[in-house]
């Protein structure tokens, strides 16, 4: 095994620093957006639809209009006209293809069930969704397309009047030249998996409260956000209100996930309604909207082939790759593209060729969850053993003999991608390592022997970060106070990230000073500089080396005023919790204190030339390619009376480069790992023939608890990355990494006695079905 | 619908409020009594960050109606925690085993295992892993949170770490 070189840890970077988050949220003193209330504020409603796909041809709110406490119902005939363009900036100009045709409320045609008809706003909840039930609607129901076939079939669209159902598509033929590799290799393994529909389901649902001042000519929105200046940006298109007429705060935000990184509809049709009715209007999504109506994921299929040598080598592969986005998916609806390019993974695969296609339906839209491209790493793993398997070699040997070795980087994926600072084959070795993989194949026998299931299941893969478009670059705005004391100001929108704390340990650790004295504000767009918001597993890479080149260049301009001072270099000084000190000269000290007092109360004593104040602005722009990588590996017991999966052991080896808090990263990784475990055997968003979605409570979408998730075992390998740290993201990986693990670990024990299953999740009816 | 009169003790304070019959106990603790730390994930009794104390009972405030909670004591996140701003045993221990994350589930689980701990002093794994299943939490995968448990269980809670 290639050995390893671990970053040092620092004074702060490093360390598993308590949060700074903590005392307001344990304590009940947090401030998440429905705790926020205004003077006047009135709540909103939304009436949806109860079935999939219908023309309207009756909608009367006449009586709800009289309903005691309402004080608008809205409909589409109020509102659409009203609104601007709803997409997200991603979608502005139409590079990244067709975004659905979103409007305010449903106008003459409902696309799914859940999808708003009319908007009640009313002096309170209770009186709003009392009125509801006074809102009269007749539909003429049409055949609801809820699946690829219909979606195909030609018999309709899911929006009137557009040519077909076809979202998004992407070919790369296979050529003659890969034709030939698949003709005369010397296996051919085509499969296809099916991935269900899961989602992000964070505890707290989405909401916003807005608040249009016609006097001030301003707009204040509280919201449920990753992303506050994105936004910003689409209150604007939809009210027509310039940026800076508007103020986007988040506060503190209960899981988002990639739910919340775009804006959803209903949050700017409230923004839409206050400033139409000149009122502060408050919607506090409930759950049962929140799982049929906020977004989906994951439904997904993919049909690999792969070509493989006599010795287990993979030559070439192709991937046909579907996915069904809904009726209105927001934010990067397809995930095919991305499916597609990285489907290759940490393997050398030779040649790749892939067709895409993404649809629509008359069910609840996409949207990003965690890793919103994970079925590359889905299909792949799984095909991985399904080779495995068919040519007799043990998944483990099949990984070793195919998997990019560090002297290979950097590496040019098959889709053109170049792999580097990636240790895919040192985790490899750690997770079986750890998991005694070899022992394990000896107990699984003799436990075979005893009538007893077991499997074991590993999981490979290498994560983007994204770095392109609005993503590829990262704010950190620094000040330092006349007290001393810093402030910093960033882009981004964290969510129980902890960033407040993982900043405040780099600006402690770069600067140096007392981790106390550093607060942190984002969230605001008042305050904050223009940023991306935290998703995409780039608040490691990026927003890190940004903080961190901030502190390094406010360290430089601390110690030019210093030096000046003290009559000594900036080269000789060095600073430590707020205290600047003289090499070689312990006596000769100034603190930063006096520094920050001079910069901006005493302009006439510091160095000819320099501009007073200590202020600091940096944009730090990503470079093309970062990636983390990890490898899972847990085993399952397969009960074969009942069909239960219970997971027995879980193993994560995963490269983030340095690590700045090991409590934060493996945090990440755990709560990754909950939601793929809980997305392989429990969670389903279920949908009926008609598009009726059958799973609209915490009864019916089951989320893991304490006893389904186990111990979770970590290792570390940290490779720096390029970027500045040398750290890396490690937010979505856990979700990635966990489905197919586990699926492989359940087919592993199922193959033992000729069981095959190829329907998720795996709930124990499905298990049961496959043991026949 | 008309508002009546109901009387509780709410964090030790005895408090009137004028409510409808039919609003829930949640939502006047949120509404009437200013205090929002008891979370609404669900509002149909599953996930437990609603949880509060009903006469030191654990229970979920979104499936009762303040009216039944007349004349009884009911305590909220903020009535477990010290007033001095500084954490409760199990709060610190909480944050010491990075127990929370978005923080949205985190009352809900300090109320349930103060009720918890109080009934179990020495639980086993297995009854941690129990007594916690009524609550979902999205973002931890459970391991900090159960090891803060073990932690507040163990009575080893390190006091008034810095930051």
């Amino acid at each position: 095994m290639t050995t390893v070189q671990a970053a040092t840890a620092g004074r702060f970077v490093g360390q598993a620093v308590p949060r700074k988050e903590d005392p307001r949220l344990l304590t009940g003193r947090g401030r998440y957006v429905d705790d926020v209330r205004l003077p006047g504020m009135l709540h909103a409603h939304f009436v949806r639809s109860d079935v999939a796909r219908a023309r309207i041809t009756r909608l009367d709110v006449s009586a709800a209009r009289q309903a005691p406490g309402v004080v608008a119902v809205l409909t589409a005939d109020d509102l659409n006209a009203k609104a601007g363009p709803m997409l997200p900036t991603l979608f502005v100009g139409g590079a990244m293809g067709r975004g659905a045709p979103v409007v305010p409320l449903a106008p003459g045609d409902v696309r799914f069930v859940g999808d708003p008809v009319a908007m009640i706003v009313a002096e309170d909840r209770y009186a709003a969704e009392d009125a509801a039930d006074l809102v009269e609607v007749d539909y003429d129901p049409l055949p609801p397309i809820v699946d690829y076939e219909s979606a195909l079939s030609g018999t309709g669209t899911v929006h009137p009047g557009w040519d077909g159902n076809i979202a998004a598509q992407m070919e790369v033929p296979v050529d003659p030249g890969l034709q030939e590799i698949f003709d005369t290799a010397a296996h051919v393994v085509t499969e296809t998996f099916h991935q269900h529909r899961y989602s992000a389901v964070p505890m707290e649902t989405r909401g916003v409260v807005a608040h249009w001042d016609p006097y001030r000519e301003q707009m204040d929105v509280w919201l449920a956000s990753q992303n506050p200046h994105e936004a910003r940006l689409v209150f604007s298109r939809v009210t027509g209100l310039p940026e800076n007429r508007i103020r986007v705060m988040i506060g503190d935000v209960g899981g988002g996930f990639g739910l919340k990184n775009f804006t959803g509809r209903e949050e700017q049709v409230v923004v839409l309604a206050s400033y139409v009715l000149g009122r502060p209007v408050k919607w506090a999504e409930d759950r049962r909207e929140h799982l049929i109506a906020s977004a989906h994921a994951r439904v997904e299929r993919v049909t690999a082939r792969v070509a493989v040598d006599g010795e287990g080598k993979f030559l070439a592969a192709h991937v046909d790759h579907m996915d069904d986005v809904g009726a209105y998916p927001i934010g990067g609806g397809s995930a095919g593209a991305m499916v597609a390019l990285f489907f290759s993974g940490p393997y050398r695969m030779g040649r790749l060729a892939w067709r895409t296609a993404s649809v629509f339906t008359n069910t609840c839209g996409r949207a990003a969850y965690r890793g919103p491209w994970q079925m590359e790493t889905t299909a792949r793993e799984q095909m991985v053993d399904v080779v495995a398997r068919a040519i007799g070699m043990d998944p483990l040997e099949l990984r070793r003999r195919n998997v990019v070795r560090r002297e290979e980087l950097p590496y040019t994926m098959p889709g053109g991608m170049v792999l580097e600072h990636v240790s895919p084959l040192e985790t490899l070795e750690q997770a079986a390592a750890a998991i005694d993989y070899a022992g394990f194949r000896a107990s699984q026998a003799a436990a075979l022997a005893d009538g007893q299931l077991l499997g074991i299941g590993l999981s490979l893969y290498v994560e983007p970060q994204t770095g392109m478009g609005p993503f590829a670059n990262e704010p950190a705005q620094m000040r330092i106070q006349p007290d001393g004391r810093v402030d910093v100001f960033l882009g981004s929108g964290a969510h129980g990230q902890g960033l407040e704390t993982t900043t405040a340990q780099l600006v402690a650790e770069h600067l140096g000073v007392d981790i106390d004295d550093v607060t942190v504000h984002q969230g605001d767009t008042e305050s904050t500089p223009f940023g991306p918001g935290t998703g995409g597993s780039r608040s490691g890479p990026m927003l890190g080396a940004a903080v961190q080149q901030a502190a390094t260049s406010m360290r430089d301009k601390v110690f030019a005023i210093a030096g000046h001072l003290l009559e000594a270099s900036p080269d000789d000084l060095a600073m430590e919790k707020g205290v600047i000190s003289v090499a070689g000269s312990p006596q000769a000290s100034i603190t930063l204190a006096h520094v920050a007092g001079a910069a901006y109360l005493n302009s006439g004593a510091l160095p000819p030339g320099l501009e007073p104040g200590l202020e600091v602005m940096v944009r730090y722009k990503a470079p093309a390619g970062m990636y983390s990588n990890a490898c899972h590996a847990c085993t399952v017991s397969v009960d074969r009376a009942s069909g239960a999966v219970r997971v027995l052991r879980y193993v994560v080896s995963e490269d983030c480069g340095v690590m700045i808090n090991p409590n934060i990263v493996e945090g990440q990784i755990a709560g990754g790992v909950a939601q793929g475990i809980g997305g392989a055997l429990l969670e389903h968003n279920v949908y009926d023939d008609d598009g009726n979605p059958l799973a609209a409570t915490f009864l019916d979408y089951l989320l893991p608890t304490a006893g389904d998730i186990p111990d979770i075992e970590y290792h570390h390998i940290e490779t720096p990355a390029s970027t500045l740290g040398g750290y890396k993201g490690v937010g979505e990986g856990g979700a990635i990494g966990a489905p197919p693990s586990v699926f492989n670990a359940v087919a592993d024990a199922l193959a033992q006695v000729g069981a095959h299953i190829t329907d998720q999740p795996l709930t124990p009816a499905r298990v049961r079905e496959a043991l026949g | 619908m008309d508002e009546i009169p109901v009387t509780m003790t709410v964090n030790g304070r005895r408090r009137t409020v004028l409510i409808e019959p039919r609003k829930t106990l949640a939502d006047t603790i949120r509404e009437d009594c200013e205090l929002t730390g008891t979370h609404l994930g669900c509002e149909h009794g599953v996930c437990g960050a609603c949880t509060v104390l009903l006469d030191g009972e654990a229970v979920r405030s979104c499936l009762l109606f303040a009216v039944q909670a007349e004349g009884h004591e009911v305590t909220t996140i903020e009535g477990l925690s010290p007033a001095d701003g500084s954490l409760s045993p199990i709060q610190e221990a909480f944050r010491q085993c990075h127990g929370l994350q978005c923080g949205f589930c985190t009352p809900g689980f300090i109320v349930s295992v103060h009720a918890f701990l109080r009934d179990h002093a020495n639980p086993t794994d297995a009854e941690i892993r129990e007594g916690l299943s009524g609550n979902l939490c999205r973002c931890t995968g459970y391991q900090g949170i159960i090891a803060a448990v073990k932690m507040a269980a163990s009575g080893n809670v390190p006091t008034g770490a810095a930051t």
